[in-house]
């Protein structure tokens, strides 16, 4: 099978602060990887660096088969050499954030549909028509004319999963997508992204929800300290831990 | 007429303008405080009118913010400043017929006038900042047997100016900027009618526009840090 | 009073007929003006000094000096240095001369100052996850602008908009100072012809309170328009 994403030897420091020490890894198509990691670990400026929203200092990181291209600054930094390229790319790896992060200003359907029409160029037309095949889809079809605010946590991530969908992503990144919800809220999030497992889709997901991580991921990547201490299949990570560090962060999740 | 003669007009000197623009300084100031000091006052009473039991009280003080509110400061300054003079003429003329020529100063006119306008809006800054003290406090000063004026004055009127002063230095350098209007009066020789006069006698109007632009900056400007100054005075203990 | 009356009834034709003097100069001035404060904000808020500084000054002094100030400067002092320039031989100079035109363009400059202010808050005030979404999915910088941060930038600040446009709607009576007759310069002029000091006045006072109210519901109804999104669900 073809690798979809990999992420090579990727460096960030925030200032002197290195929270990402050279972390690599591969996702082949329809992989679901799940990480997991305590807080601090690094998860969420992983996730940030492969799409860049925030800028690695080194490392690489390839797309279906394409180097984002990066230029080395002379202050140990580095910028992307070509932004056309960057944007391009971000519009192939769908983000689906811990807080939504849904236009407010826009209904339900329209955020769905705004990326397709003004990125990718498609026609208003066929992506209204999308658009509301993919709401039926994570069922909310009937809150195509609301507006974010006036739907619970839980609709608005199953939309936030929809905008992403929306737009036909290689990788779909997941970042802590059911933390903010009320835990009643938390299953029918869970179960749409199980759904989309099932299809063959290709999901890079932080995730607390061990259950979700063992049964759903086909890889668990256990994050400390920005660096990758332990990866492996769901069963063996999970029931047979070999780092120390990785029983101790499972016996503090596991109640 | 090159830069240096320019300059030349605004020497202080007699044939100069920079003694003028002075005095026009002052002027605008004392205008301005003077009408402040009046919005002051029109405020309080205002926001006592608004927060009372009284519905006729609280139907005039509408009817006073709403009116202000809709008119322009322009319209408002000649009403009160002719209906001023009447008003004043016709006291004096009850007194005594020596009065018939009586003139009335401009400067008290237009400091009712603007006062006048700016009470409204004062009235609605202090109205919020009242009506922003913690209710708790105001019952804890009840229950510990305070007198209605010893709980404005020891509890409400303390507080009430930490929450209003943000509003009310916006008022005092909207008061500043208003009292330019003034110049419309007449021989008022506040700042921008000096900067009238002085292009009027020398043809240089975009110059000396400027140079009454900048004053009324220079007094922006050091209220901004008095305001500043007094804002960080009242805040101490609460950030 | 009857008299007073039939003078009102009598003077009331020539006011009205300047309302849409004034009507037009606050909607060409806030349509200019607030147009022109995008730019003002943007640079405000550029990491770039030479555009920071430059517009933060700007603000600063539209802030800072009294619109009349700044009216007569711009009549007075462009009255002073386009005569005897191209401008003076252009087709244009007819109009050149009207005080309508420097009312409109100094109340446009001075709306820009005031509303490039309450936009610099507003864009502050956009939530930083919206902008970041749109980033994650691959909107260009610009595309963000007029997509995310813009609009809504301008739903924030669309209460203080409202208030702006009253105090604007009021301000254009300065214009009478520079020889435009709307509604306050008509009342006046009705005031020097007929030697009556109130009524005009007064007459005058009626109308801005009639605009003012209209004016008001307008805008009430364009922020319920643009707040969908906060209201109850329908
Ligand atoms: N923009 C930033 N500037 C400075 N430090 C940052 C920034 N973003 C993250 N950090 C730091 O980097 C470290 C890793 O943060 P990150 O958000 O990636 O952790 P995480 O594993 O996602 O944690 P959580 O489970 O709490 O979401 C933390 O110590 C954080 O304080
Ligand atoms: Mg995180």
């Amino acid at each position: 099978m073809d690798t979809t994403l990999k992420v090579e030897d990727l460096h960030k420091r925030f200032g002197a602060v290195e929270v990402l020490k050279g972390v690599s890894l591969e996702a082949r198509t329809g992989d679901v990887i799940a990480m997991i990691g305590s807080s601090g670990s690094g998860k969420s400026t992983l996730l940030r660096c492969i799409n860049l929203l925030e800028i690695p200092n080194s490392g690489r990181v390839t797309v279906n088969g394409e180097l984002i291209r990066m230029k080395p600054l002379p202050d140990g930094t580095a910028k992307p050499e070509d932004m056309k390229q960057v944007e391009r790319i971000r519009s192939k790896l769908a983000m689906v954030f811990q807080s939504f992060n849904l236009w407010s200003h826009r209904t339900i359907l329209e955020n769905v549909i705004e990326a397709p029409i003004h990125v990718l160029g498609v026609p208003r037309k066929e992506a209204i028509e999308r658009a509301e095949a993919l709401l039926a889809k994570v069922g909310i079809a009937e809150k195509r004319n609301f507006y974010p605010n006036h739907l619970s946590g839980g609709q608005q991530q199953r939309a936030a999963i929809a905008r992403a969908l929306a737009m036909e992503p290689s990788v779909l990144l997941f970042d802590e997508p059911t933390s903010a919800l009320d835990p009643e809220l938390v299953g029918e999030v869970l179960q749409v992204m199980r759904k989309l497992a099932e299809e063959g889709r290709t999901m890079l997901v932080v995730t607390h929800e061990m259950g979700f991580a063992r049964d759903v991921a086909s890889e668990i990547v256990f994050l400390h300290k920005g660096q990758i201490e332990e990866k492996g299949a769901p069963r063996e990570v999970l029931s047979a831990p070999k780092s120390e560090r990785l029983k101790q962060f499972l016996s503090s999740t596991r109640h | 007429m090159d830069q240096a003669s320019l300059f030349s007009l605004l020497s202080f000197g007699p044939d100069g303008w920079g003694m003028r623009f002075v005095e026009g300084l002052v002027v605008t100031v004392e205008v301005s405080v003077s009408a402040y000091a009046v919005s002051l006052i029109l405020g309080l009473i205002g926001a006592s009118a608004k927060l009372s039991s009284s519905k006729i009280a609280r139907g005039i003080a509408d009817v006073y913010t709403t009116l202000v509110r809709a008119l322009p400061e322009l319209l408002l300054l000649l009403l009160i400043y002719f209906s001023g003079a009447d008003a004043i003429k016709f006291v004096l003329s009850l007194i005594s017929e020596d009065f018939e020529d009586f003139e009335v100063d401009p400067f008290a006119a237009a400091v009712a006038a603007l006062g006048f306008i700016g009470g409204a809006y004062m009235t609605e800054v202090m109205r919020g900042a009242i009506l922003s003290i913690p209710n708790g406090q105001i019952e804890a000063a009840k229950a510990s047997g305070m007198s209605r004026f010893l709980t404005l004055r020891r509890v409400i009127l303390p507080q009430m100016l930490r929450y209003a002063l943000p509003g009310m230095g916006n008022l005092w350098l909207s008061a500043t900027k208003d009292s330019s209007l003034i110049s419309v009066l007449g021989n008022t020789q506040d700042l921008l009618f000096m900067g009238y006069r002085a292009s009027a006698v020398t043809k240089h109007y975009g110059f000396f526009y400027s140079v009454a632009a900048i004053l009324f900056l220079a007094i922006t400007v050091i209220s901004m840090i008095v305001i500043r100054l007094l804002e960080a005075r009242l805040n101490r203990g609460y950030k | 009073m009857d008299e007073s009356l039939s003078f009102f009834l009598s003077i009331a034709p020539t006011l009205l007929a300047a309302v849409p003097v004034t009507l037009t100069l606050t909607f060409f001035s806030a349509l200019i003006g607030n147009s022109l404060a995008v730019p003002v904000a943007v640079a405000s808020l550029s990491p770039n000094p030479l555009l920071r500084y430059p517009s933060a000054f700007y603000i600063f002094v539209m802030r800072g000096t009294p619109l009349l100030a700044q009216t007569y400067l711009i009549y007075y002092g462009l009255g002073e240095l386009l005569p005897g320039t191209w401008v003076q031989k252009s087709f244009l100079w007819p109009y050149l001369r009207d005080g309508f035109w420097y009312a409109i363009f100094a109340f446009s400059l001075n709306t820009a100052g005031y509303t490039g202010e309450i936009l610099r808050g507003a864009i502050m005030a956009v939530p930083k996850g919206e902008i970041e979404a749109a980033r994650a999915y691959g909107f260009s910088k610009g595309l963000i602008f007029w997509r995310v941060t813009l609009p809504r930038a301008i739903q924030i600040c669309l209460p203080t908009m409202t208030g702006e446009t009253i105090l604007l709607l009021k301000a254009t009576s300065l214009a009478s100072l520079i020889t435009v007759w709307e509604v306050m310069g008509t009342a006046r002029q009705i005031q020097k012809v007929t030697f009556r000091v109130y009524e005009p006045l007064i007459a005058a006072g009626l109308l801005y309170i009639i605009m003012v109210f209209v004016l008001t519901r307008l805008m009430i109804i364009v922020e319920r328009r643009i707040n969908r999104h906060r209201l109850a669900p329908v």
